[in-house]
């Protein structure tokens, strides 16, 4: 099934016709290079950033009212568990050609595999994050005349945004990694250039180390999202 | 009979918005359980009067107290609040106007102070500038400083965080509060503070108030009645804490409420209520300082331009009673510093009469069942 690998010609991010210096020949770590290519890798690289944010956020979109689901319906939890742990085992690349045939080639296909990948996560954290609110808070929620629907948006799902939140964390974190096989499925992403020339340390440093930056700044970007909405828990370090 | 009121001092009646609070043959079964967990309990709580549920473990205080605002179903028979069946209610609406205090508190950590004390007005749908005055009302009068409003209940220490919960409870004002071993995680030290503080308030409020507790000395200080509860959900005795000290109704009640009976009984009456001995006046110049006539402590006792006592005769010492002391406290004075007489003085240390032992006897002698 050579028909689904990336068609990258050969060394197309390598341009030796001006290099002179042996370096890029050599297959080295070349400053001047990497200056001069940089604005290659900038259509993979937001190719990069959609398919983790779309798959994350379809993923969250799935696995929330699942959780908040299973969290009311406790019988709910195995089956979820257990098919959203399925498709975590299933490998990346595998699930690219087993959808091939419904979504095609392009973001489609690697969006709906990276999602199906952070499903198990977020929806233990979700609901790891509810079962752990305090009962004597949801008892005097209840106790004051709150309904089930004010008591799960004002009381159980604020204090749950510390472990929702650690799961986007995690869940975005390995996302960023898998994206890189994305060019399997013919998405992009910064894999398509690593994989182009896997022997030009240079290339290999610009798009390895973009994935690498891409992923701690999403990181943070939640860890701060995290802080604002969570005031509580840092009062409690300060007090 | 002289049945002080600990809890309640003689003062306004109940607030016009307490409801009396009426169980009427109340039973829970528990789904899986045959023995029911309260069982066809029956009592009346007239409005802005304290009622203490109280009885060893598992007696079920608790599911009869969440039977009235219907976190626990009931499974027969009724509770009737201002006269009306809280069946009939919607339940979201019945809650929001019972005050709801447990003993874990269960303040929203997510939640500032104020936010807290404001659930249930947000939930009412009151204007901002309403709810914000009636937190600062709150905190104020459950003594804490305003600036504790901006915190979260992480940074209160646990007695504040009690306090916080009632004031949470009594924000709308409601007829009827609900309260399950409020104090029951205090040091002791801060419990005996946290009850005054909120006999105090009640005196204020006069709030009809189901009260549980498995401490009997609790419950004799802050009920009006008491129902004495046993296993299987029973009520064992309803009454006031005078009456049940003085006559308990049978050996489950005899043996809950202790072989120091005779001793709690003194601690519900105040010394300025039973009548003292008066002695013959001396001022230090040697003139009358009183009525000398009608005198029954065979010592002068002399006392300064105040009023305040000096001295018995010429030599000896004064052992001083606040007429504010229960006579438990006074009695324990008397024996503590091995005197017949103790002179009772009031806030200002005047003296107002004399109190002895054998008047503290009296006292129990009429009162005893013949
Ligand atoms: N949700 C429940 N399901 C089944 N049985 C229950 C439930 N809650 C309480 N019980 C049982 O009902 C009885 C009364 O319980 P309850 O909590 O009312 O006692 P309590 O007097 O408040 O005790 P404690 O002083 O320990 O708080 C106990 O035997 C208890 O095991
Ligand atoms: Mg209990």
């Amino acid at each position: 099934m050579t028909f689904v690998l990336a068609q990258v010609p050969e060394g197309f991010y390598r341009d030796r016709s001006e290099s002179d210096t042996g370096c890029v020949a050599n297959n080295g770590v070349c400053p001047d290079w990497i200056v001069d290519n940089l604005d290659r890798y900038v259509d993979p690289f937001l190719e990069h950033v959609w398919l983790v944010v779309a798959s994350v956020a379809c993923g969250l979109l799935i696995a929330f009212p699942l959780a908040v689901l299973a969290y009311r319906r406790r019988w709910l939890i195995a089956p979820v568990a257990n098919i959203t742990g399925i498709l975590y085992t299933i490998p990346s690349v595998a699930a690219f050609f087993l959808l091939l045939p419904i979504t095609g080639r392009g973001a489609l296909t690697a969006i709906v595999a990276l999602t199906a990948y952070t499903l198990l996560i977020l929806f233990r954290n979700v609901l790891e994050g509810l079962d752990a609110v305090p009962d004597e808070a949801r008892d005097a929620g209840r106790g004051m005349g709150l309904t089930d629907g004010q008591l799960l948006w004002r009381v159980e799902l604020p204090l749950a945004l510390p472990s929702i939140m650690a799961g986007l964390r995690i869940a975005t974190t390995t996302t960023v990694g898998l994206a890189a096989l994305a060019f399997f499925a013919g998405a992009g992403g910064l894999g398509e250039p690593l994989e182009a020339d896997k022997a030009f340390k240079s290339n290999v440093l610009v798009a390895g180390g973009l994935c690498v930056v891409l992923a701690t700044a999403l990181d943070l970007i939640i860890l701060g999202a995290q802080r604002m909405m969570t005031p509580w828990t840092r009062s409690r370090a300060a007090s | 009979m002289t049945s002080a009121d600990t809890a309640q001092p003689e003062g306004p009646k109940p607030s016009a918005d307490a409801e009396p609070l009426e169980f009427r043959a109340a039973t829970k079964r528990y789904p899986g359980s045959p023995a029911p967990a309260v069982d066809a309990l029956s009592l009346e709580v007239p409005a802005g009067e304290i009622c203490v549920l109280v009885g060893p473990s598992g007696c079920g205080k608790t599911t009869a107290m969440r039977m009235v605002n219907r976190m626990i179903s009931i499974t027969e028979g009724d509770i009737l609040l201002g006269g009306r069946s809280v069946r009939d209610r919607d339940e979201a609406d019945l809650r929001r106007h019972i005050g709801y205090v447990i003993q874990q508190i269960g303040l929203f950590p997510h939640r500032t102070i104020a936010e807290n004390i404001a659930t249930v007005p947000r939930l009412l749908g009151w204007s901002r500038t309403r709810i914000a005055s009636r937190v600062d009302e709150l905190l104020d009068l459950i003594g804490l400083e305003s600036d504790i409003a901006a915190r979260y209940p992480a940074q209160l220490s646990g007695g504040q965080r009690q306090r916080v919960g009632v004031a949470r409870a009594l924000a709308v004002d409601p007829p009827l509060m609900l309260m399950d071993e409020p104090f029951g995680a205090i040091d002791p030290i801060n419990r005996d503070r946290l009850q005054n503080e909120f006999l105090r308030l009640q005196a204020q409020l006069r709030k009809t108030i189901v009260f549980v507790t498995h401490d009997i000395d609790e419950a004799i200080k802050m009920g009006d009645r008491i129902a004495v509860m046993r296993e299987g959900g029973h009520l064992a005795q309803y009454a006031p804490p005078a009456e049940l000290l003085a006559h308990p109704a049978d050996d489950f009640v005899r043996d809950f409420v202790g072989a120091d009976r005779a001793l709690k009984r003194l601690a519900l009456q105040r010394v300025r209520d039973v009548p003292l001995h008066q002695a013959p006046l001396i001022r230090e110049d040697g003139s009358a300082a009183g009525a000398q006539a009608n005198t029954d402590v065979p010592y002068d006792l002399v006392v300064d331009g105040a009023g305040r006592p000096v001295r018995w005769g010429t030599d000896g010492a004064v052992h001083r009673i606040d007429e504010d002391d229960t006579l438990r406290d006074a009695l324990s004075g008397l024996l503590a510093s091995a005197v017949q007489y103790g002179a009772v003085v009031d806030a200002a240390g005047a003296v107002v009469g004399v109190i002895s032992i054998d008047l503290i006897h009296e006292v129990v002698r009429r009162e005893q069942p013949a």
